[in-house]
């Protein structure tokens, strides 16, 4: 449940997985890959820490990774992407809006995501780059 | 005829008896086929709305079943969370829109729907709505209670036989043949609950 996001004019990278090991991971990597200009939150695992999804803590991601320019998603199995969608909607609108999950791998999606966010792309852009690593 | 807020928290108060006194059969059935965790799943988030009984119980029908939902949807995790949590709000707000006219089997059937789309699931996937489906049938032709819930159990033993097309369950193909649906089970169980509650309280 990391992520200390600077206020940025990039895209935002939200990080799902039912392992906090998985999603913490995952966002080492896109933080090393881009440092601190691109929003970025993680939410792994169920309220108690164990394996599973929470739409809490999801929600909670997105608000840490808010950026204007919207906000990317990237979910592991099928309860992180449902549990995503019912948080995206729990923002409300016109935020709801502006965040998209992504139909990508999640470690490659969310790189290849945050490097574009990282060029400035906007959030169709960032989405359409990692969505092409899905067949 | 029940007061409200007895109504709303018996049926709280029912509904956790029957997850409680089922969730290692759940989790047993969801290990078979998913992730294992759909008892303890429901059971977590049975236990926060019974700890929000009392505020609950003092709202309209209407309103106490969409914050049921939205407990549901934050406490109990998994597809579950939101698939439940999309059903009871989407029953709630209908309700309320329904101009004190409250026609519970076309506020249910609007709610299956939502929840169908929710999970991008159709009859015959092996899920919750094998059960819903058949439970909205008979409230239409008003089965009577005792019938809506020998429907739900009914139901719910036919999944045994699906092969699943959504959810965890789903990566196994073939192998899903066979065993009876956690999230099916869970919902005949309330369903169940729900109808002896108001069988003992409110005979007709």
């Amino acid at each position: 449940m990391s992520g200390m996001n600077p206020k940025s004019a990039n895209v935002g990278i939200v990080i799902v997985s039912h392992s906090p090991l998985v999603a913490e991971g995952a966002a080492d990597m896109v933080r090393q890959m881009v440092g601190d200009c691109v929003p970025l939150a993680w939410s792994g695992g169920n309220a108690e820490g164990g394996l599973g999804t929470h739409a809490a803590g999801i929600l909670a991601a997105i608000e840490r990774a808010w950026s204007d320019a919207g906000v990317a998603v990237f979910v592991d199995l099928g309860g992180a992407e449902t549990n995503s969608e019912m948080a995206i909607e729990m923002l409300g609108e016109p935020r709801s809006g502006r965040v998209i999950i992504c139909d990508a791998p999640l470690v490659e999606g969310a790189v290849m995501a945050a490097a574009e966010a990282s060029g400035g792309a906007v959030l169709a852009r960032v989405v359409a780059t990692a969505e092409e690593l899905s067949p | 005829m029940l007061a409200n807020s007895a109504l709303i928290g018996g049926l709280i108060e029912v509904c956790r008896e029957a997850i409680a006194a089922n969730a290692d059969h759940l989790s047993e059935l969801d290990r078979a086929i998913g992730d294992g965790d759909h008892g303890t799943n429901m059971r977590r988030g049975l236990e926060a709305v019974y700890a929000e009984r009392n505020r609950l119980a003092e709202l309209a029908l209407p309103k106490a079943l969409e914050e049921i939902g939205f407990t549901l949807v934050m406490s109990v995790g998994g597809a579950a969370g939101p698939l439940y949590g999309t059903l009871l709000i989407a029953i709630g707000r209908q309700l309320d829109g329904a101009n004190g006219q409250h026609d519970f089997a076309r506020a249910l059937e609007h709610a299956i729907d939502a929840v169908a789309r929710r999970g991008r699931a159709s009859p015959g996937d092996k899920t919750l709505l094998d059960v819903l489906y058949p439970v909205h049938a008979e409230v239409v032709r008003r089965a009577g209670l005792a019938g809506i819930s020998e429907q739900a159990e009914r139901a719910a033993s036919l999944t045994f036989g699906m092969r699943a097309m959504r959810g965890r369950a789903a990566f196994l193909g073939d192998r899903s043949i066979g065993h009876v649906d956690p999230g099916a089970k869970s919902c005949a169980l309330l369903t169940a609950a729900i109808c002896r509650f108001l069988e003992e309280q409110c005979p007709a």
